[in-house]
């Protein structure tokens, strides 16, 4: 399922700031795109553009369009689009209701119709598949934050979306359950071609995963492409963007062969490095 | 000064959260109290401000036990700035949200006026002074946050995941911030999972981990040893991790390095030799 985006601006009501400025960016079935840029530079907005958010539930005013798979989302109830585009918030807490976990995760499908039977194989199976066994009969309120996450994300798999938008899910999350986190949506993205979108300020994880990153400021896509390319921009750096520790190591040291390899993970720059030296 | 003397914590009986928890922070001190999700940290460090009563021990806050004391008295000493900070927003105004706890602590007005604008422009946030706080996005709710309880001035100051949803500006922002309390006598304790903004910054780290305490050093000390990070669900920088790749490889590599700066001469070194 793709996404078109095209000249797309939008101001929330009460305020005259373009909080997203003519945006124009295609994004192809089952690409891993991770949308970086600066606090408040319109990441969050932009998210709730691809799930019919905007315009169905924040007033403001848009122009230009958003058009997942043909469906243009003005078009759109936003229930209609939520089957296609799933968004898990920056927040867990503003998206939990049931009182349980299993509940939580039924709770989309039963909305939605589908039948009993089916319901209790997909929270089955995203039980399991996020570890979420331990769990499972808890209140969302007696979760940690990173169980939330996990809770809202499994909650959000259970529509089936083909398209998944992740804002900032690692932010509540210890580094390991980070980790984790994210080598289950490159599982997800690779095995069942889901379509990812993950705004993400810690790039060092979202690096070595991501095909392209787009980059956002002041509601303009300043740079977009395969990461290593976009990484090595110089305006990204200076925008605000946290450039990996290891990006910026093969940088410094200003060797021809590290900077063209630039290494993305702690793996590739042992690599790199280790050939350089043999070079 | 915080001391923690022998604390166990439990929400529910016979299921302690904070188990034999004896700390002593002194004025001057940055920290960092790291462990993983459930480990007990935002518990810890909400007897602090007398949010929590141990169950068991003594929490003494500059010499007072918070059993003895009110949580009123304890706001004037110690700021907390909550995880979520949706938490704590609730005026009508970004201006209004500032100036709430300076009125309620009964500042004069044009002391008031003045902290608000001098805060709101250390912030970034003085261009959306008239707006609602809640126009503002996730990294700016969180400094708006930050604002409103710093303008007070306390001596101890509690940062509950104060990088979450900031940029690489705002982080370096946070750092000049935490280093100007350092120079002072306040206390600053950073509950976080960020390890690269934590070597940055702190002197110290506590490793929380089921409640227990598990390391208290220096981080270079701390973070050096991948075990006990394991057991507390972190991963060293990622630099130290690279640095133990490459020792595995190349025995003469300093294994030890948490900056960038210190990354780049040990490899400048390791890769002029050949």
């Amino acid at each position: 399922m793709s996404i078109e985006i095209d000249h797309l601006s939008f101001s929330y009501r009460g305020s005259k700031t373009k909080v997203l400025d003519d945006i124009t960016l295609s994004l192809p079935r089952g690409s891993f795109t991770g949308l970086v840029g600066p606090s408040g530079c319109g990441k969050t907005t932009l998210a709730r553009c691809l799930n019919g958010l905007i315009p169905h539930f924040y007033p403001g005013e848009m122009t230009g369009n958003v058009i997942i798979n043909e469906w243009n989302t003005i078009d759109y109830a936003a229930y209609e689009l939520a089957q296609k585009v799933g968004l898990v918030f920056q927040n867990p807490e503003n998206q939990l209701v049931a009182p349980n976990v299993e509940r939580e995760i039924a709770f989309g499908p039963e909305n939605l119709g589908v039948p009993r039977q089916e319901i209790r194989r997909r929270v089955e199976e995203l039980i399991r598949n996020i570890r979420l066994e331990e769990i499972r009969d808890k209140a969302p309120f007696e979760l940690s934050g990173g169980e939330q996450q996990r809770v809202a994300i499994a909650a959000t798999l259970a529509l089936q979306p083909e398209i998944l938008v992740l804002d900032e899910p690692t932010s509540n999350l210890d580094p390991l359950s980070a980790f984790e986190l994210l080598q289950l949506l490159h599982r997800l993205n690779r095995e069942k071609l889901l379509t990812i979108i993950l705004i993400e300020h810690r790039l060092e994880l979202v690096a070595p995963l991501a095909q392209e990153l787009v980059v956002l400021d002041e509601g303009r896509v300043i740079a977009k492409g395969p990461t290593r390319e976009v990484l090595m921009e110089e305006k990204v750096a200076e925008v605000g963007v946290a450039i990996p520790k290891v990006v910026q190591l093969a940088k410094k040291l200003n060797r021809p062969h590290l900077i063209q390899a630039c290494p993305l993970s702690v793996e590739s720059a042992v690599k790199a490095i280790l050939e350089e030296l043999k070079r | 000064m915080i001391l923690f003397d022998d604390v166990w914590f439990s929400y529910t009986p016979n299921h302690p959260v904070l188990r034999e928890i004896s700390i002593e922070i002194s004025p001057g001190e940055v920290v960092a109290l790291m462990g993983e999700n459930g480990a007990g940290k935002t518990t810890l460090v909400k007897h602090i401000n007398g949010l929590l009563k141990p169950s068991r021990g003594t929490v003494f806050i500059d010499g007072v036990d918070t059993r003895s004391t009110s949580t009123a008295a304890l706001a004037r000493k110690v700021g907390f700035v909550f995880q979520n900070a949706d938490h704590q927003l609730f005026a009508d105004t970004i201006e209004g949200e500032v100036a709430f706890a300076l009125r309620n602590l009964g500042f004069p007005s044009d002391e008031v006026q003045e902290r608000v604008s001098q805060y709101l422009e250390r912030f970034d946030l003085a261009r959306y002074k008239e707006q609602s706080p809640f126009l503002l996005s996730g990294g700016e709710r969180k400094r708006l946050a930050l604002a409103s309880v710093l303008c007070v001035e306390p001596t101890i100051l509690i940062l509950d995941e104060p990088t979450q949803a900031q940029d690489a500006k705002q982080k370096l922002k946070l750092a000049q911030l935490v280093d100007s309390f350092r120079r002072s006598d306040s206390i600053i304790l950073l509950v976080t999972h960020d390890v690269e903004f934590a070597v940055q910054v702190v002197d110290r780290l506590l490793l929380l981990s089921k409640g227990c305490l598990l390391a208290d050093g220096a981080p270079r000390q701390v973070l050096g040893n991948p075990d006990l990070l394991r057991r507390a669900r972190l991963l060293p920088p990622q630099l130290t991790q690279l640095a133990h790749k490459l020792a595995d490889k190349v025995p003469t590599f300093p294994r030890d390095i948490i900056a960038l700066e210190e990354a780049v001469t040990a490899t400048s070194k390791l890769l002029a030799k050949r």
